[in-house]
């Protein structure tokens, strides 16, 4: 058994309300590490085995057809060891 | 004229959409999301909602419907086509239409009711209104910040394809105050703000929205869209 990892992130110059909100947010709970915060979506994909080079190509199609949306979102896509 | 109104799981406001439909003297056909053709519709509407939960991403799983394959070949192949809120996100995610809503500026749900410009007369949706006649309709959502990047809002701009902007402070952050636009040969739109709340003055803060119903009627009697 394996985790293929899909990380999905708006694309940089996509406004993210949320990130902002969260960077606002540290100061006031007196942490003052963070000049800017981007939020994404993280998905962890179980398969059998460990992946073969064809699963992730497969994985690779599906998250640019369904697990993000490329006109504001751009994707990684690895193997959790 | 027989106009569809499709129905996904977490669909709100597709009765609403089916009496504007009715209101205006069309014909108002059920479709599912799990049916496989259109019933011989003249038209669709994709109505609001939070179909399939808004989970993933809005829009991004209804899109994948088994009646979407039969809905976007008509409407590639010009049968008007009208996405309200959520379905304005289904046709951003079936990329019918270019750019995505994403989360308002202000990360607060809307519900308000929203004046609007015209800009665009000229699609199956929007004939009968005037060039930049203001129109008040509600506006209702959490994700309806409209954005693309640089080149599509110059192209969208200079095209005449942003079919209705925001009037005054711009309420959820969209780019260039846009509430609607639509696709090159003018027969799909996507609409922010629902005309189906506003077609009388009893059930709404206007009639102002029956146009966009009235349009689409006028616009299959003189023999479709362009």
């Amino acid at each position: 058994m394996a985790i293929i990892v899909v990380d999905v992130m708006l694309k940089p110059e996509i406004l993210d309300p949320q990130g902002k909100a969260v960077a606002s947010a540290l100061p006031r709970l007196g942490f003052s590490f963070a000049t800017d915060v981007r939020q994404g979506k993280r998905f962890e994909i179980t398969v059998d085995g460990e992946p073969t080079a064809a699963q992730l190509a497969e994985v690779e199609v599906a998250a640019e057809k369904l697990l993000s949306n490329p006109v504001i979102e751009n994707f990684t896509v690895r193997v959790e060891k | 004229m027989k106009i569809g109104v499709v129905t996904f799981p977490g669909t709100l406001d597709d009765r609403d959409a089916a009496r504007a439909v009715r209101f205006a003297g069309g014909e108002a056909v059920e479709l599912w999301h799990d049916d496989a053709e259109l019933k011989g519709v003249d038209a669709v509407i994709l109505p609001g909602g939070f179909s399939y939960g808004d989970y993933l991403r809005c829009g991004a799983i209804s899109r994948f419907s088994p009646i979407m394959e039969p809905l976007i070949a008509a409407a590639q192949g010009g049968m008007p086509l009208l996405g309200i809120c959520n379905g304005f996100q289904v046709l951003a995610e079936a990329h019918l239409i270019p750019g995505a809503l994403t989360r308002n500026q202000h990360l607060h749900f809307l519900c308000t009711d929203q004046p609007i410009r015209i800009e665009n007369n000229n699609t199956a949706w929007t004939k009968s209104f005037s060039k930049d006649q203001e129109i008040v309709i509600p506006l209702k959502n959490g994700e309806g910040s409209y954005q693309c990047d640089d080149e599509t809002l110059k192209m969208l701009e200079g095209e005449g394809r942003i079919i209705a902007r925001y009037v005054g402070e711009n309420p959820n952050g969209s780019r260039n105050l846009i509430a609607g636009i639509t696709n090159e040969r003018g027969n799909i739109v996507g609409l922010m703000p629902h005309p189906e709340h506003a077609i009388d003055s009893l059930t709404g803060p206007s009639a102002d929205g029956l146009g966009f119903f009235t349009s689409v009627l006028t616009s299959l009697v003189s023999g479709g869209v362009k």
